[in-house]
Order: structure tokens, then sequence, then C-alpha cells
């Protein structure tokens, strides 16, 4: 289970987060939804340890493990994957081997045994295809010349391969068309289980149609405002943001 | 995929210099300081011809004359070169060697460094037994050089030069100096004057070499300066590829390594020359290290003649250094791939020069430089272009990695083109290392060190494939462990 306490961050001085309360139970999808502004990408990077985003108050742990305390690369092999809104672009390293780097470098973290090239090799192809990705895009400089979309399936490929339990989506849907958005979509709800947790973070309800939350949240001015069920994401595309601005408050 | 996973793991299994031990070798020395009975004394433990004790006083008259440059964007103490030790040998007998004679203490030495000098193993047809001939040079002598008879077979002389000049004088006199010049530059000629082994290559017409040829560079005594001479021949439509390998023991005084490399290709001949300079770079503070002060160039002589310099250089407090092509054959070409990479206190002022004189020469320069720490690194390039070279083409890219916040990096390229139908094309990009592209790479589980050299690696890859295989992945660990400690 995902448990944020009364979190407070700041960037460069600034407050973001004011006080934000979560949890996220295992096998749950939580979408948190918000207008720009509101603190959801500062909540993904919290969450993953991102420097220069200081928490100044508050707890977040993982199945009981205390993140904060944690630096990045640690956070990952507890578990913790955000899948960026803007993928990096790592010239000169091939995409399968930046993920077999990072998987190995996990492994070691956790004391598990490493995974052979030839064991790989069969993960990767399998898992590209389920996401009908070309087999020589993981030859090529990991996100170099790749398209909003194909960045966005290689996040995904990244998720699956990688295993992660706390799977942190930051805006996800941004940058695909309706039909990368339906694979991409395919790929995460695959990864649905028991025993992982979802945070889905977007601006829009459409991706909502796709990956179906079993929870929604409104992060509006650095705090959750409001909790629902799912209808509350068709609310919120019908009538907009407004009342849960502060100002309107 | 291999060598990246190594390249992480070496960063967490190794120390920062993991070369830096010292042997306890029998060492016989020269008197401290140089004179003309220094040269007398070296040329004489060599047992050399008279015209080559000429030619080193020749050169020492020279060096007297000089004076040492100051052009190069690198700072350090003067050295003294009358303090100097110009000759130390390890003590073992004289004459030919083969590896049961050669003291057990070295052959220890080089089994630590990961030098591979059994060929027994590959003789006897043992798999996977690393199959490329190696002259071991330990101070100022070479100790043993492998494969020699298998070579031999095919008509390749690879031995050190000390030996060459009493088997092959007449062959090693129509080169030597033919290249470099006695008096190119004072470090050349001082090198001329006091050189005292190397190793020597000569590759027949048509010969392909069956292997790869290496020598190993390994300082040891203190206070002492190495000055090998390196002399490749390759005859027409011959091939030959080539590494050098360099370590020393951390020490706290700098010490000199003033190395003279000449290669001639002729007709239709191709030279592959790979470097892995890994020398002392020096401690945290800037104390002690390397003076690499090197003088690299190859004559492609012939018509359509190739060489290729592909260099990895991590090492070394000071390094000066630009291996060079003279295209004199007519469609000759030139190639320099390097990866500079400096951390600490380290300076490197590199480059290579491109002389254009034949026909439809062309050239390629690549040029990655990493600069961390406190370091500071120059690109410093010339491509040239004869009034009567017609055709000339070539392409130089020159980019940079900046790490951190104190370190420097500056690219000076020069281009004299006398000729208007030359093509002549110059990139260059200076970037720093991303903090958004580490924060990715250490989210999905790299630490921040593993993170610095799989982005680093990625960054000189294209070089990196220039390398032989068997030295890919050495180089790759080389540059994870030159940049420990250059973040946070």
């Amino acid at each position: 289970m995902l448990k944020i306490n009364n979190l407070h961050v700041s960037v460069a001085d600034k407050p973001i987060l004011k006080g934000l309360t979560l949890e996220v139970p295992a096998g749950e999808v939580h979408a948190v939804m918000g207008p720009n502004g509101a603190g959801k990408s500062t909540l993904g990077y919290s969450l993953s340890g991102r420097p220069g985003y200081e928490v100044t108050d508050g707890s977040a742990s993982w199945n009981g493990q205390d993140l904060l305390g944690l630096d990045p690369a640690e956070r990952a092999a507890a578990g913790v994957f955000l899948s960026f809104q803007y993928p990096m672009e790592i010239p000169g390293v091939p995409a399968m081997t930046f993920i077999r780097t990072a998987l190995n470098a996990q492994k070691r973290a956790r004391g598990e045994e490493e995974v052979s090239a030839p064991a790989f090799l069969k993960q990767v192809k399998a898992a590209s295809q389920a996401l009908k990705m070309d087999f020589d895009m993981l030859k090529r400089p990991l996100n170099v010349g790749f398209s909003g979309g194909e960045k966005k399936r290689m996040e995904i490929l990244q998720m699956a391969l990688l295993e992660p339990s706390l799977l942190i989506l930051d805006e996800t849907d941004s940058g695909l068309d309706i039909d990368a958005l339906r694979i991409v979509s395919e790929g995460v709800n695959a990864l649905r289980r028991a025993d992982r947790s979802m945070l889905v973070i977007t601006h829009y309800q459409r991706l909502l149609d796709y990956i179906k939350p079993d929870k929604v949240h409104v992060l509006a001015a650095g705090r959750i405002v409001a909790s629902g069920g799912p209808e509350l994401a068709l609310e919120l595309e019908a009538e907009g943001y407004d009342k849960f601005l502060p100002t309107a408050a | 995929m291999a060598a990246v996973k190594e390249t992480v793991e070496a960063v967490a299994a190794l120390e920062k210099y993991e070369h830096g031990f010292t042997s306890d070798i029998e060492t016989e020395y020269a008197p401290r300081g140089l004179n003309a009975d220094i040269i007398r004394f070296i040329s004489e433990k060599k047992g050399e011809p008279e015209w080559m004790l000429e030619w080193r006083l020749a050169a020492y008259e020279r060096w007297l004359a000089m004076e040492e440059p100051t052009w190069a964007a690198v700072k350090y103490e003067p050295v003294d070169y009358q303090d100097l030790f110009y000759y130390a040998a390890p003590k073992q007998k004289e004459g030919p060697k083969s590896l049961d004679e050669v003291d057990p203490e070295l052959l220890a030495v080089y089994a630590k460094l990961g030098i591979p000098l059994g060929e027994q193993a590959v003789l006897a047809g043992v798999e996977g037994a690393p199959r490329y001939a190696v002259d071991a040079v330990f101070d100022s002598v070479s100790v043993v050089t492998t494969f020699k008879a298998e070579l031999a077979k095919v008509g390749v002389i690879f031995m050190p030069i000390s030996e060459a000049l009493r088997e092959y004088p007449d062959l090693v006199r129509q080169y030597l100096g033919s290249v470099v010049p006695v008096s190119d530059n004072y470090f050349a000629a001082l090198n001329s004057a006091v050189f005292s082994d190397g190793s020597f290559v000569y590759i027949p017409p048509g010969v392909k070499c069956p292997m790869e040829l290496s020598t190993y560079f390994r300082i040891n005594a203190s206070q002492t300066g190495q000055f090998e001479r390196t002399l490749i021949i390759a005859d027409k439509g011959s091939y030959v590829s080539y590494l050098e390998g360099c370590t020393a023991p951390m020490r706290d005084e700098n010490q000199l390594h003033a190395a003279v490399v000449e290669i001639v290709a002729l007709d239709d001949a191709e030279v592959k020359y790979s470097t892995v300079q890994n020398w002392y770079p020096g401690d945290a503070e800037g104390k002690g290290g390397i003076y690499n002060f090197v003088t690299k160039r190859a004559d492609c002589r012939g018509d359509r003649s190739k060489v290729s310099w592909t260099q990895v250089e991590t090492g070394s407090a000071v390094t000066w250094k630009y291996p060079s092509c003279i295209l004199k054959g007519e469609e000759s070409s030139g190639e320099f791939y390097s990866i500079a990479i400096t951390n600490g206190h380290q300076q490197a002022d590199t480059g290579t020069k491109m002389i254009h004189l034949g026909k439809n020469s062309k050239s390629r320069i690549i040029a990655k430089a990493v600069s961390a720490g406190k370091s500071d690194s120059t690109y410093r390039g010339l491509v040239s272009v004869h009034p009567k070279a017609t055709g000339v083409r070539n392409f130089t890219q020159c980019d940079s990695l900046l790490i951190g916040k104190e370190c420097g990096s500056h690219t000076i390229p020069y281009i004299e083109a006398r000729n208007g139908s030359a093509q002549l094309e110059h990139e260059a990009t200076t970037t720093r290392l991303s903090e958004d592209q580490l924060f990715y790479a250490q989210q999905r589980g790299l630490s921040e060190e593993e993170a610095v050299a799989l982005l680093v690696n990625g960054f000189v890859r294209d070089v990196m494939q220039k390398l032989p295989m068997e030295f890919a992945v050495e180089a790759q660990k080389l540059v994870a462990i030159s940049l420990e400690g250059s973040v946070g």
C-alpha cells in the first residue's frame, strides 16, 4: 500500500505540495486529476526522489517502507517506477542495453541473481510484441529520434520488463493519438496485478476510458481536495476544475 | 551489451587507479642525468651499430639547442632533465628471450595487469585463449615479445626495436626518423637521443598480419623517464592492427614519458593503431602523475594507403599529443578517432594533424572530450591542404561533454586550404552532462556513478566502436573508473 501523509514539497523554495494525503491499496488503480500547476508532476517526482524537490514535511511509504529517505535508485529497487511525461533521450546507449543495465542494477540492489543475456532477450521480444513495437527499435539508442508515441510505448515496455510494484504514470496520454493511446493503455492494463498499485496522473478524462481507475482524486493547489469513484472523472470532464480551485472554494 | 554491464560492475568493484602498485624488481640504472656519456652508455647497453650512436648524439646536440614548447594549453612544473634516470632495466639475462627465461617476478607483474604473455595456451589450441602478440616494455627495456616465431612464418617482424637494430639494421636505418625527423620538436629530439626500447614491426608486401600486435608499456622505477620508440612499416598491400597500452605506479612525483611512434604505409597498405592510455593521472589534489609528451605520426607514403589512429586517453597528469597523418599518396586516407577523458586536476591538450599532399586524399576526425572535476581538456587540430592536392576531403567532428562546474573544454581547429577544390567540413558541440538524463537513469535503478558511466559510454560510443573488440571492453571499464567521484 502507498501511504502519503501530509506531504509538503517545495521547488526552489516555492511550496508546491501543501499537505497532500493519499492512500492507494495494493491491487488498486487510482487516478490523480487536476488543473495545470496543481502539483501533479511534482507528486510523481517527489515519490521517485528527483533532486530539487525538497520535502519539507510529511511522509510517504510504500508497503511500510519509508521512501523519502532513499535515493532514486534505491526507490527504483524498492519497486517505484515513474513513467515520465517527457522521457529522456539517451544518445549512444541502445534501448536494450539501457533496460538490461537498469534491471540488473535493481536485481543487484535487492540481492537477486542477474538476468542472463539470452533470458533477457526472450523477455524483451515478448514484451515488445505485446506493445506492437518493432524489435529493431530496441537496438537503437534509447528514445533518440523516437516520436512522442514511441517514447511512451518505450516507457511502458520498460515498466513491463523492470516489473515494479508501484507504477506512477505521469501524463502518459499526452502526445498520443487514439491508436497509440489504446495500445499503451492495453499495455498498462496488462500490468495490473493484486500486489501492484498504480497512480495515474492525468489532466484529461480520456485516458481513464481505457485505464479504469478504482478511485479518482482531485489535486488542486497542492492538496487532494476531492476523492470519489470513476464518475468523478466524468464530472470533471463536464464541469471543469473551477469549483475545486482555491478562489472558488 | 555485456560490455556496458561490465562497465557498471567495474565502477563498483575497482579501486580508483587499479594499476598503481609498484613491483619490487631488481633494477639496473644508468647514472642520473643526461650528457653524451649517458647516451653512449645506453647505446652500448643495446649493442648498437656505430651509426646509431652518432644518430643519437646528433639528436642530443639538436635538443640542447632547442627550447621546450609552451604553446599548449597546459601548465606544469618544469622538468629538471638532469635529475632523471634515462635508463632503468630489470636485471635479467641478456640476449634472445623466451618466456621460460623471463624473471617470474616480471611475468607476475603482467599477470596482475591482465596482460596475456602466455602463448602456450594458444599454440596448444586452448579455446578462448587471447590470441594477440604482445611486446612487453618494462621501464627502459622490452622484457619479452610473444608469438615472434608464429609471426615470422608469414614474414612479419615483431620485436623490440633494440633487437631490430642488431638483426635488421638496414631496415631500421632506412625508416627511422623518416617520419618524425630528429629535430621535429623538443620531445622528439630528446627521445631520439635517449630512447631505450620500443617495438619494431615490419609487414611484408601483401601480408595481412594474422593477429593483433600490441605493446604494453609499464613504468615501474621511480625518477625515471620512459622514452620508447616504435616504428611500424607496412609494405605494399599489407595490413596490420596494432595496440598500445600503458600504466604506471602511483607516485607523488611527476614522471616523464616522451615517446615517438613512426608509421610508414606504402601503396595500398593499411595500419590501424589503437592506444589505450592509462598512465597514473596523479592524486585528487593533482600531486604526481605522468607527463605524457608524445609525438606520433604516420606517413601515408603510398597511393591508396590508409592509417587510422584510435586513442582512448584516460590517464596522465598532463597530455601533449597529436597523432597525425601525412597524406602523401594519391587517394591515401587518414583517420583520427579520439576519446580524451580528464578528471581531478588532469590536463590534456590533444588532437591531430592531417596534412594533405596527395591528390584525392581524404581524412576523417572524430574527437570526443569528456572533462570532469577540475580538469581541462583542449582539442587542437590542423587540416592542411597543399596547393597541388586536388580533390581533398576532410570531415571533422569535435564533441565535448562537461561534468560539473569546475572543468574546462576547448576546441582549437586550424584549417589551411590552399587548393580551392578541397571539401572540408567541421562540426563541434559542447554539452553539459544533463541532470535530467541522470535522474532518468537513476529512476530506472542506476546509482549516480553507474548512470554517469552509462551516459558517458553512450557519448563516446562512435569512437569506442573503432577499437578492436578485445580492447573495447577494457576501454569501457576504464571510462567508468576514470570518472569515479566526478559527480556529487
